[in-house]
């Protein structure tokens, strides 16, 4: 099997904090991982760190194969590593269709292939997107005017339209009507079958992680607690030993 | 259809602009200045209102025209229109590498602190500027005289700052139609999305700044000749007068839209005009007070103003 990313022994201190200690990680090439952990156990802070938010005190990252911890945010978005946020970001001003037309992969290129006007292909590839994922005639709309759960689902389809190899989801139901869940864990599966996209997901529902990951890692207090499937993870006492306080 | 679009204001603007000069003989000198007033308001409007970075040092840009131009229109010994064009040449070249290299140690600075820094750029341009004896110290510089007859020469000016408006316009809105334009736009959104997003934050916000700097040096270098003397604090690096209102023209027409800025311009422009005229000795303290009434009405400017009224009535009908 070939890593499509590899984290090895990731150190991240703020000040006096240590936020991970020697974390390793791998995420295969097509597959859902999932990353759980106890509120402050440093997913997000890993997340960060993969994605050249934080520099990291210590250890490796490779994107396929090559070593990406030195570089920053936009030059490993640009190798295919997107990421979304837990309080999601988008942009307020803009309609959903520009929000979608800005994300395309083109959008990396020079300056020179910016200054074309945005061709059909592209605004129709948004459209689909926003079509899949349920926003399709929220398109003139301001983006900012949407609620929570739509801006959350429009920060996916935006990070789809980036043709990521790897999508990091921090937290993709967080704040979501609990009756819309079930379309999204099925609109992330297909986001990894069909359009091949390999997720590694952050979530607190463990419903949902249960169902939707191959393979979980379970972070506590900044290291690696347990590491396998849903249902090793689920028979982990040390996981639940974690969630609950008693360790 | 039948609306009035972008095509038949342009068509309109364009035919005031040609025509004015002869059917408003006596107002050719601020017919000029209001042209001088939209490329100031557009060209401020690409950074402060398209991309969320609100730049109180563009009149460096401007004073860097005007000193290029006067410089080498003194120096370099050609007739007075071979050396204008020189001198405009030379000064928006020098404006684009100010912008590189200002933009490179300043772009990286948000929100507030950026509007300082740009704010402390221009004061010490001024004041460099005021005591370098090549481009003529605090005394400033004086321009060569216009060969042409007296009538000809405010006319002459007038269009081509006429020409330089409209192109800025031009490629203004031919610059917001692109992928740059809603680059732009996500930049002043969220910069940190559009850089974890693949953007090159850096690259854009330096080119759009280049953009700006080029109009401004080439109207820097006709405004100085326009007006035949450059001082350093009160033309060419006038922060207080032409560095404000490029900011308030572009804020009182709604900052982020393509005609904002112009029609800013326009209504900027007349109603100092009238206060100069009707209200002479008061006509700082009405201006102060146009600017609070802009502030606290029209926050949005009066497109976004005009934006809000009919989307009121959409949502009524």
């Amino acid at each position: 099997m070939s890593a499509l990313l590899e984290v090895r022994g990731v150190t991240k201190r703020f000040g006096g904090v240590v936020a991970n200690e020697s974390v390793s990680l791998r995420v295969e090439k097509g597959e859902i991982a999932g990353l759980i952990g106890p509120n402050g156990s440093g997913k997000t802070t890993l997340f960060g760190c993969i994605t050249g938010t934080h520099a990291v005190d210590g250890g490796d990252i490779l994107f396929e194969g090559q070593p990406i911890a030195h570089l920053r945010t936009a030059p490993i978005a640009r190798r295919g590593l997107i990421r979304t946020w837990q309080q999601t970001r988008i942009y307020d001003d803009m309609t959903c269709a520009e929000n979608m037309a800005i994300s395309a992969r083109e959008a990396h290129g020079g300056l020179v292939a910016l200054l074309r006007p945005v061709p059909a292909a592209t605004t129709r590839r948004g459209d689909d997107l926003l079509a899949f994922v349920g926003l399709h005639e929220k398109r003139a709309e301001r983006a900012g005017r949407l609620s929570f759960g739509q801006q959350k689902l429009l920060e996916f389809a935006m990070a789809l339209m980036n043709e990521p190899k790897l999508l990091l989801l921090d937290e993709p139901t967080a704040g979501i009507n609990p009756t819309l869940i079930n379309g999204l864990i099925d609109r992330l599966r297909r986001a990894n079958t069909e359009l091949g996209v390999t997720l590694l997901v952050i979530e607190h529902n463990m419903r949902v992680i249960m169902n939707l990951a191959h393979r979980i890692t379970c972070l506590a207090h900044g290291r690696v607690l347990s590491e396998g499937t849903p249902d090793e993870i689920r028979d982990d006492r040390r996981v639940l030993d974690a969630y609950l306080g008693a360790a | 259809m039948s609306r009035v679009n972008d095509w038949h204001i342009m068509a309109a603007l364009a035919l005031f602009g040609i025509a004015a000069p002869f059917l408003l003989p006596g107002l050719v000198t601020q017919l000029a200045f209001l042209w001088l007033m939209v490329v100031f308001a557009l060209t401020w409007d690409m950074l402060g209102g398209r991309m969320g970075y609100n730049s109180f040092g563009n009149i460096v840009f401007f004073g860097i025209g005007c000193y290029a131009a006067a410089v080498l229109q003194r120096d370099a010994g050609l007739p007075y229109f071979e050396g204008l064009a020189l001198g405009l040449a030379v000064g928006a070249v020098l404006a684009v590498l100010a912008a590189i290299v200002f933009g490179a140690a300043l772009l990286g600075i948000r929100g507030h602190y950026f509007a300082i820094g740009t704010l402390g750029l221009g004061i010490a341009a001024g004041e460099i500027a005021s005591g370098w004896r090549y481009v003529g110290a605090g005394s400033g510089l004086a321009l060569p005289l216009y060969p042409g007859d007296l009538g000809s020469r405010e006319f002459f000016f007038c269009y081509s700052l006429f020409a330089l408006a409209a192109l800025c316009f031009l490629t203004c809105r031919w610059l917001y139609g692109t992928r740059f334009g809603l680059a732009l736009n996500a930049i002043r959104d969220d910069q940190d999305k559009a850089d974890a997003m693949g953007l090159r934050t850096t690259r854009i916000k330096i080119f759009a700044w280049s953009v700006s700097a080029f109009f401004l040096g080439i109207s820097g270098g006709l405004a100085a000749n326009m007006i035949g003397f450059i001082d350093p604090r009160d033309v060419a690096f006038a922060g207080a007068t032409f560095g404000v209102w490029m900011v308030l023209m572009a804020i009182l027409g709604g900052k982020g839209t393509l005609w904002g800025p112009v029609l800013g311009a326009f209504v900027f422009h007349v109603t100092q005009e009238l206060f100069w005229t009707y209200l002479l000795g008061w006509q700082r303290v009405a201006l102060g007070l146009l600017i609070v009434v802009i502030v606290v009405f029209f926050p949005q400017g009066i497109m976004g103003w005009l934006a809000e009224r009919r989307e009121r009535r959409g949502t009524a009908a």
